[in-house]
């Protein structure tokens, strides 16, 4: 049964603070299936922060976070049982952390890395599991034979397309991503979105993805945010913002050169 | 702080051997009712890990002081006790925990599996199947089976406690890609219960199976980890597996040369400096017991040993 | 020809007489005696009553002669000794401000009200082997100093905690709440994260080559400390209980204890102003190193408590207290000298199976080369 009068996912005024000083203030919006939204703002704008509190790992200060689970309506994803939203966390919705290391197991080889998730389902069939695994590593452009080698002995680019398969082999309904393709080589990180472009379209991926990269979100995003200062100043379709910025920081944003 | 204590209850003194000076099985009883509270607990949650207060004992730990505390919460004096280590009862680990209950018992001991009301072991399960009212208490060094997946324990909790197992088909499968096969021999993981994952405790994997729906009680203690496990009679207990790679029991083409047995765990034995090698059962009161049934093996002529042991016997 | 291996208990009585006779050793050398040991091997027995959880000097010196002077299987004989004991009732906490001290130094301060009183310590011998030692002619010392055993040189010292509390300096020890009770982690299994009472008493009986090289590496800049000894006190305390009949304290013995109080770096938050912050230790006997040893794991421990970044072994609390217990250790490693053979006959058809296949694998695929395919 397919739910489309709701949204996936909605942050109510998401607000997190450390201490006095504020990470992110009064954040909402609604994420519907199959949209890609991009949140744009240079480093300590507060969307790291954000994407935190919106996929699970942080409890913001106040504000709610809603995700569309089952067919019971939107579920305050803090007020779901750990078992739960752990459940969730490993199988529904997938997370893309800017240093691949961080989201994968380095002591596992690639293969395990990838099938992973799958295991945490329930598929005991190993065939099965090492076909799918293949065909992941094949989408994701990473030669086959290396399936059975350790993480350590890719490149950074290979990581990272390693850590998307790792995550997107479960189809998860949502997912999160941060910065992922920050720390790239150019042309890598144009391969790279390229990959992720295809994918997005493909498997019809509902995203949440935080970049300060505007390129990146020209290019899969439907919709902006942009933060400042912990605070969203300008939202809209991608391509309204980027073409006809209305805040002065958007227009800054958009206007300058800002290195990476 | 408790106020009040209760006291000793003492045994007839005269009418057992025992040390002078110590309780029954040598743990006071309020300890007994604290381990005996721990094994409801555990009965109660098939494969789960109970802490527990472990207390030191006059062994060493890792000595088997898990397995001793939980066999002196249980025994009494109408009890008969067998206490076997690496399948045999005299090797000296199982003399010297044999000796300390009798110490501290006087309880009646013995090395027939079928008599014994309460079995104490070491990595291994006698061969001889076990009946409903028998209690086996299984010596354990580390009870947590993912430990060597995940150091830390405060992790691990909470893998069980969420049923997050992936790590242990992570190695599972890493080790069908590596070695074409699960790479463990003994110690080899099993799902109780069809919820908790659970180490048997370094048995071979041979022996696995037994566990399985076992009509006898099977209790687990560690006692430098402090943990106390159960399976209750009749409880399924599978050993971890792919359905492409399932679990099996690889028998070796080798019978026991005392009493022929193919269908038992063997002992390999190197008789001598050219590397000459014997098989035989691993469990001796199994061996014994086909022995003198009649059953022989290919070494011809009894042991010197065990000859005059059976003479002792008769 | 085969024989079926028997006679484990023979072996095992054997073995035990063999161990009789070497622990006595030579029959024309006295026989050590247990006051001998409790007189002159006392820093030995100290060490034992401290990791033994148990203050009897006189058991303490038994079990080092019992054990030919292995202190951690004397350790062991006390542990085990204890489980046996009746638990009579708790004591009150002894006060050691209230101390008979023998000696009391600061590192501090160059002075302070009570003074620094070396007492009776190795710190500045000469480490040269005395060769008069060897003789036993003397009986003892043919002179000693005036008795000063007797009068104590001052009692109710403040402690430098107490001064430096007087300018708000230092993190003041607030107790709990009330009605919570001490744990006690001979009763009840320890659970990580763990309060500081079980932490102190994991640490009070834990081994100490292990503390004092957790101690060493904070110095070495795994975990930064930058501990001053505020204090270090040895003496005897007086132990108090409330009988429930009475409703007041009545002493029923004295112990010898030495106490080491570490200062550390500073703190501060956005809460509150900076301040020297502490660590701990407290010993049965006279075992200084023990002592401040302990203090430094104990602060080294509450990093997490203090908001400090963790990240160095001596401030990994699941890491020390799980491997702190030297009983627990030894008994583990000492394990392997157990029978295995059973587990290490599934390893050998494992690998021998594997060996199999890999030579097969081979022959397959150099047959497939030869036939060119």
């Amino acid at each position: 049964m397919v739910w489309e009068d709701r949204p996936l996912l909605r942050a109510l005024k998401v607000t997190k603070y450390f201490g006095k000083r504020v990470g992110c203030c009064d954040v909402s919006f609604d994420l519907w299936p199959g949209e890609v939204l991009g949140i744009v703002g240079e480093s300590g704008s507060g969307k790291t922060t954000l994407l935190q509190c919106l996929s699970g790992h942080w409890v913001p200060s106040s504000g709610r976070v809603y995700y569309g689970e089952g067919t019971n309506g939107l579920a305050d994803i803090y007020e779901l049982p750990e078992p739960r939203r752990r459940y969730l966390m490993r199988t529904e919705w997938g997370f893309v952390h800017q240093n691949p290391r961080e989201g994968l197991r380095l002591r596992v080889s690639a293969g395990a890395n990838v099938g992973e998730r799958l295991m945490a389902l329930g598929f005991r069939h190993y065939g099965g599991i090492r076909a799918d695994v293949l065909n992941w590593f094949h989408r994701v452009e990473i030669d086959r034979d290396r399936v059975d080698d350790f993480p350590t002995t890719f490149s950074g680019g290979m990581l990272q397309r390693l850590q998307i398969a790792r995550n997107l082999i479960t189809k998860p309904r949502l997912t999160f991503m941060d910065e992922p393709t920050g720390g790239l080589d150019v042309s890598v990180q144009a391969r790279l979105l390229d990959l992720l472009k295809g994918l997005v379209s493909e498997l019809s991926l509902s995203v949440v993805i935080v970049t300060h990269d505007l390129a990146v979100v020209r290019l899969i995003a439907h919709r902006l945010l942009v933060m400042q200062q912990g605070k969203v100043v300008e939202s809209g379709l991608t391509d309204q913002v980027l073409d006809d910025p209305q805040h002065p920081y958007t227009q800054l944003l958009v206007s300058s050169v800002i290195q990476a | 702080m408790k106020k009040g204590f209760k006291t000793e209850i003492k045994i007839d003194e005269a009418s057992s051997p025992r040390l002078n000076g110590y309780n029954f099985a040598y743990l006071d009883e309020g300890t007994k009712r604290m381990i005996r509270r721990a094994l409801l607990k555990a009965i109660a949650i098939p494969g789960y890990q109970v802490s527990f207060g472990s207390r030191e004992m006059p062994l060493p730990y890792g000595w088997g002081t898990g397995g001793i505390q939980v066999t002196a919460s249980l025994i009494g004096p109408d009890d008969t006790l067998k206490v076997i280590d690496q399948g045999s009862d005299d090797t000296t680990n199982a003399v010297s925990i044999r000796r300390f209950f009798t110490l501290t018992t006087g309880v009646k001991t013995t090395e027939k599996t079928s008599v014994a009301t309460l079995i104490q072991t070491r990595h291994r399960i006698p061969e001889t199947p076990l009946r409903p009212g028998q209690i086996i208490v299984y010596q354990v060094p580390i009870p947590e089976p993912l430990r060597f997946l995940e150091p830390r324990e405060t992790e691990t909790r909470r893998m069980h406690a969420l049923s997050e197992y992936g790590i242990m088909s992570i190695k599972l499968y890493e080790d069908i890609s590596i070695h074409g096969r699960i790479a463990t021999a003994y110690n080899y993981p099993v799902l109780v219960n069809e919820r908790y994952v659970m180490s048997p405790s370094p048995i071979p994997k041979f022996d696995n199976p037994k566990m399985d729906r076992n009509p006898a009680l099977q209790l687990f203690g560690a006692g430098r980890e402090k943990r106390i496990y159960a399976v209750p009679p009749y409880t399924r207990v599978k050993s971890l597996d792919f359905e492409d790679y399932p679990f099996r029991v690889e028998r070796g083409e080798q019978s026991c040369a005392l009493c022929g047995s193919r269908e038992s765990f063997l002992d390999e034995i190197i008789t001598d400096d050219r590397g000459t090698r014997l098989f035989a059962c691993s469990d001796t009161d199994y061996c014994q017991r086909r022995h003198t049934e009649g059953q022989r093996g290919s070494f011809s002529g009894m042991p010197l040993l065990a000859a005059k042991r059976l003479q002792r016997e008769a | 020809m085969y024989v079926a291996v028997k006679g484990g208990e023979k072996a095992i009585l054997n073995a035990h007489q063999l161990l009789g006779e070497k622990r006595r050793g030579d029959l024309s050398v006295p026989e050590l005696t247990v006051k001998q040991i409790e007189n002159q091997l006392s820093l030995a027995v100290g060490r034992v009553m401290t990791e033994g959880s148990l203050y009897d000097p006189e058991l303490g010196a038994l079990a080092i002669k019992q054990s030919s002077g292995d202190l951690v299987e004397a350790i062991f004989l006390l542990r085990a000794y204890r489980t046996t004991l009746t638990r009579l009732g708790v004591s009150l906490p002894i006060d050691t401000s209230r101390m008979t001290l023998r000696r009391r130094i600061s590192a501090t301060f160059k002075d302070l009200p009570g003074g620094q009183i070396l007492g009776p310590t190795y710190d500045y011998t000469h480490r040269l082997l005395d060769f008069s030692l060897i003789s036993e002619s003397g009986k003892g010392q043919s002179h000693r100093r005036e008795d000063t055993s007797s009068v104590p040189i001052m009692e109710d010292v403040p402690r430098v905690a107490t001064l430096l509390n007087q300018e708000g300096l230092i993190e003041t020890e607030e107790p709990d709440e009330e009605d919570r009770q001490v744990g006690d982690l001979t009763r009840q299994p320890v659970q990580i994260p763990a309060s500081r009472d079980i932490r102190l008493q994991n640490l009070a009986r834990g081994d100490e080559g292990f503390l004092l090289s957790l101690a060493y590496s904070t110095q070495r800049g795994f975990g930064k400390n930058h501990p001053f000894a505020g204090e270090i006190r040895l003496g005897e305390v007086a132990v108090e209980i409330v009988p429930e009949e009475l409703g007041f304290a009545i002493e029923i013995g004295e112990i010898e204890v030495t106490e080491c109080q570490m200062v550390n770096q500073f703190k501060g938050s956005s809460n509150q102003p900076p301040q020297f912050t502490r660590g701990y230790g407290l010993t049965f006997g006279h075992c200084e190193r023990k002592a401040m040893a302990m203090a430094l794991v104990d602060r080294s421990l509450r990093g997490r408590e203090l908001e400090e970044m963790v990240d160095a072994p001596a401030q990994d609390e699941e890491f020390v207290l799980s491997h702190s217990d030297n009983i627990e250790a030894s008994g583990f490693v000492e394990h392997l000298k157990l029978p295995h053979y059973v587990d290490f006959q599934a390893e050998l058809a494992l690998v021998r199976a594997l060996w199999d296949q890999a030579t097969k694998r081979g022959n397959e695929e150099e047959q497939e080369s030869e036939e060119g395919i």
